[in-house]
């Protein structure tokens, strides 16, 4: 059983308003693997995992998570999830602790966190090093903090697949090499990681294999290009990871 | 404490205790969810269920909690599917619901308007033992659910898309919060009425911000400002013989500016604080203000 891929993607097309987003990709993610998933902006990237998790819906093709069609999924303790970081902002303070235990829901039963479930939360934390400032509220941190506890919350169930949207935009150089140094130990435990990702930067050398799309259809899927060959790839434009936070894609709606 | 030796206070005070808990404790999740104007339109579709509680000579609060309940889901439905012309669709069931409202009471042999009134604005001598009873068993069904299910409505209301990637039941945990909206704020119309109902849902989650940091926090000093406003309020309406709902409101309001004045020296403090821990900050990130304007609150 574990010879099936831990993500497949056939022939899925799925739409925003009436608009095709995604034109019939294949993508597949064995386990142990670590993905890049890259593009211009529009070019579908964000669409394609937003179909394996769920949150839009898919008008054609199949998705597959571990083997399972994706609508029968029910294990989502095996998947931790970190969406694009202008996601997370409630209209209530919220301290850090509080915000990484609701990723350990999928464990626990009828959200009751035991004892074991705060110390997996804390654990998280320590890997983000963020441990310090558990008791802060969220609002307090900085762009690159608060991806860092984005990526605890995703840590917290303990899982065996990581799928992370753009995780390094608006993130501070230090923040960036905190990630690049947790995601290595992760995929060191040998988690499978799905990355959407801008520009490959410092988290290149964990990468296996690169997935580029345009247009809503893959245009390469090998080995990660090279950086001068990513610079020349169709429709690249190049956005430094630090650059403002009015620079990320502003969200409309439900499904945008 | 002569005022505990007439019947209808000690109702009207129990009434008043249960308001002051149940509004702030479902208001919080509104709130984290920009959804803050919900407990308002609810109140107006709740009209509805009065009048068609006089007209069918029904008890006009389980009638309001009927339809309330029914509005709401419609509300949450409309969130869902209408993307376009959702506000519209929005704006349609709040007025017809207070348009409703006024007609079926006119068409009632026993309504008037003035019955209305009382629902609109609250009233203490008009808190019966039914209602009472009604109150008590809705307050604990809005108690069970906001503590039950924090941890569940916290990530919900916080990040819809995460939630669902933790397997969670998003749309059911989306409509038992519209389910327990509506059922507050039928708790609340006797004491509070229903025009002013959702501000014991806001103001109170609002002035605890001021304060605090967590969630947690945030949920325990709502309620301990709630039940503050509402028994003073009441006691307050008693004695000088004034409107308890509009008593009510204006206190929490009262508390609000109170609060925000405190916290100022304590905020300067955590910003200190918060820049000698972190020298690199971004300081224009992520504060969020506590008042919002009408049209981020019933967005699709």
């Amino acid at each position: 059983m574990s010879d099936e891929p831990v993500i497949s993607l056939r022939g899925v097309r799925a739409e925003l308003g009436s608009r095709p987003v995604l034109r019939g990709i294949d993508l597949t993610v064995g386990r142990g693997e670590v993905v890049a998933l890259l593009g211009a902006n529009g070019s579908g990237k964000s669409t394609a995992v937003r179909t394996v998790i769920g949150q839009v819906p898919v008008t054609a093709g199949e998705v597959e998570l571990f083997g399972t069609p994706r609508r029968r999924f029910r294990d989502w303790s095996r998947v931790g999830y970190v969406p694009q970081r202008t996601t997370a902002a409630g209209g209530v303070p919220a301290t850090v602790t509080e915000v990484v235990s609701s990723g350990r829901l999928s464990r626990a039963r009828f959200g009751v966190l035991r004892k074991a479930d705060r110390e997996a939360v804390r654990r998280a934390l320590d890997l983000v090093g963020m441990a310090d400032r558990a008791k802060d509220s969220v609002d307090a941190l900085s762009g690159g903090q608060h991806q860092r506890v984005l990526i605890a919350r995703a840590l917290a169930p303990e899982p065996e697949l990581l799928i992370m949207d753009e995780p390094m935009a608006g993130v501070d150089l230090a923040s960036q090499e905190v990630l690049a140094d947790t995601l290595r130990e992760q995929v060191a435990a040998g988690t499978t990681v799905l990355l959407v990702l801008h520009e490959l930067g410092p988290l290149e050398p964990l990468i296996d294999r690169a997935v580029v799309l345009r247009d809503g259809c893959v245009l390469h899927d090998g080995p990660p290009p090279k950086a001068v060959g990513q610079h020349a790839l169709p429709g690249h434009d190049h956005v430094h990871p630090h650059a403002p936070a009015g620079a990320e894609p502003i969200r409309t709606g439900l499904l945008s | 404490m002569e005022i505990l030796n007439y019947a209808f206070m000690q109702r009207a005070l129990l009434a008043a205790v249960l308001v002051g808990i149940t509004a702030p404790a479902v208001g919080i999740y509104l709130v984290q969810r920009r959804q803050a104007l919900m407990g308002d339109g609810i109140g107006h579709v709740a009209m509805t269920g009065v009048g068609l509680g006089f007209l069918l000579t029904w008890s006009p609060v389980w009638m309001a909690t009927l339809v309330s309940v029914l509005g709401a889901v419609l509300m949450e439905l409309i969130r869902w599917y209408g993307k376009t012309r959702g506000d519209i669709a929005l704006a349609m069931l709040f007025y017809g619901g207070m348009a409703g409202g006024v007609m079926f009471i006119n068409l009632a042999p026993t309504g008037s308007n003035a019955n209305l009134t009382s629902y609109l604005f609250g009233s203490l001598s008009t808190v019966s033992e039914s209602d009472v009873t009604a109150i008590c068993l809705l307050a604990a069904f809005v108690v069970l659910v906001t503590l039950g299910l924090r941890r569940q409505l916290f990530a919900v209301s916080q990040d819809e898309e995460f939630a669902r990637v933790t397997g969670l039941p998003v749309r059911a945990l989306n409509l038992l919060t519209a389910v327990t909206a509506a059922v507050t704020v039928t708790v609340a119309m006797r004491v509070v009425g229903l025009l002013l109902v959702s501000a014991l849902m806001v103001v109170p989650v609002a002035a605890a911000q001021q304060l605090t940091r967590s969630f947690a926090a945030t949920f325990a000093v709502a309620v301990a400002i709630g039940v503050t406003v509402t028994i003073s309020g009441t006691v307050t309406s008693y004695y000088q013989d004034v409107p308890p709902g509009a008593t009510i409101v204006l206190l929490t309001i009262g508390a609000f500016v109170l609060l925000t004045v405190l916290a100022v020296p304590l905020a300067r403090r955590r910003a200190r604080a918060a820049t000698a821990a972190q020298p690199a900050a971004d300081p224009a990130e992520c504060k969020i203000p506590a008042t919002r304007g009408a049209t981020d609150e019933v967005g699709v």
